[in-house]
């Protein structure tokens, strides 16, 4: 599940900017443990943001973004009190949704 | 770069991970472009994004600094003046997989976002948006003071 992402969405001129933490370890596979291990990969492998149902922003990440991600972005439309959605899925399969009302 | 040969044995050496992220991809009905993600040289990230053709056009980087001092934590803001572009990638050449993150810009979507990457050394950053199928590319290179990749 993870932690709750910290969404922030507000209205700027006739656009709604979005920006997302998420709380994600975001682990390269590319790290050793103290034992010389591997430590696997694990990292948010896709990412989506909705608003009145349709999908405004949608990506694909790979080990490279950084740990607990950011992400901002702007959409046209969008009023005070809409909900924004998002929701990211790892490698492993485990997934979060978490929404925002827009200010 | 003979990154054919060093990709098969990354895969016999990661066979377990392959297998969790064809799990991951069995129940979620997003799309993960694993070609291209896994790939380890640039050339053939681009080729498996279908980006090996791009140009130069009104893609740029904003907000993002010369010089990283903490590799783990590079912001990266990429905007786009094509006009329908749908997508936009970020690739950190000498990264162990230099693609980073593709994102779909959808019709009303300003082709404008910002993250955050982790940078393994100092690398030219490619930014390539996508319009009407062709490619566009910028370039710029990041210095890293402190690697983000290390163990």
């Amino acid at each position: 599940m993870g932690d709750p992402m910290k969404i922030r969405a507000a209205i700027v001129g006739d656009e709604t900017e979005v920006k997302v933490l998420m709380s994600h370890e975001m682990e390269t596979g590319q790290r050793k443990n103290a034992k010389g291990q591997v430590i696997p990969a694990w990292f948010i492998q896709n990412v989506t943001v909705v608003w009145k149902d349709k999908t405004v922003l949608s990506a694909q990440w790979g080990t490279a973004v950084s740990k607990n991600p950011f992400l901002s972005f702007r959409f046209k439309g969008g009023a005070k009190g809409d909900k924004v959605i998002v929701t990211w899925v790892d490698n492993r399969g485990d997934r979060r949704t978490d929404e925002a009302l827009i200010a | 770069m003979k990154s054919g040969g060093a990709g098969a044995v990354y895969a016999a050496l990661s066979a377990a991970g392959w297998l969790k992220a064809a799990g991951a991809d069995a129940q979620s009905p997003e799309r993960w472009n694993k070609d291209a993600f896994e790939s380890h040289a640039l050339a053939d990230a681009r080729k498996a994004l279908g980006a090996e053709a791009a140009q130069s056009g009104e893609i740029a980087f904003v907000q993002t600094p010369e010089i990283a001092e903490n590799g783990a934590v590079v912001p990266i803001g990429v905007t786009s003046s094509i006009p329908g572009t749908d997508s936009i990638a970020i690739l950190i050449e000498k990264n162990p997989n230099p693609l980073a993150a593709v994102f779909d810009i959808p019709a009303g979507t300003e082709a404008a976002i910002t993250t955050r990457v982790k940078m393994a050394q100092t690398s030219n950053v490619y930014a390539l948006a996508r319009a009407g199928g062709r490619y566009y590319v910028a370039t710029k290179e990041i210095k890293v003071t402190l690697g983000g990749c290390g163990g």
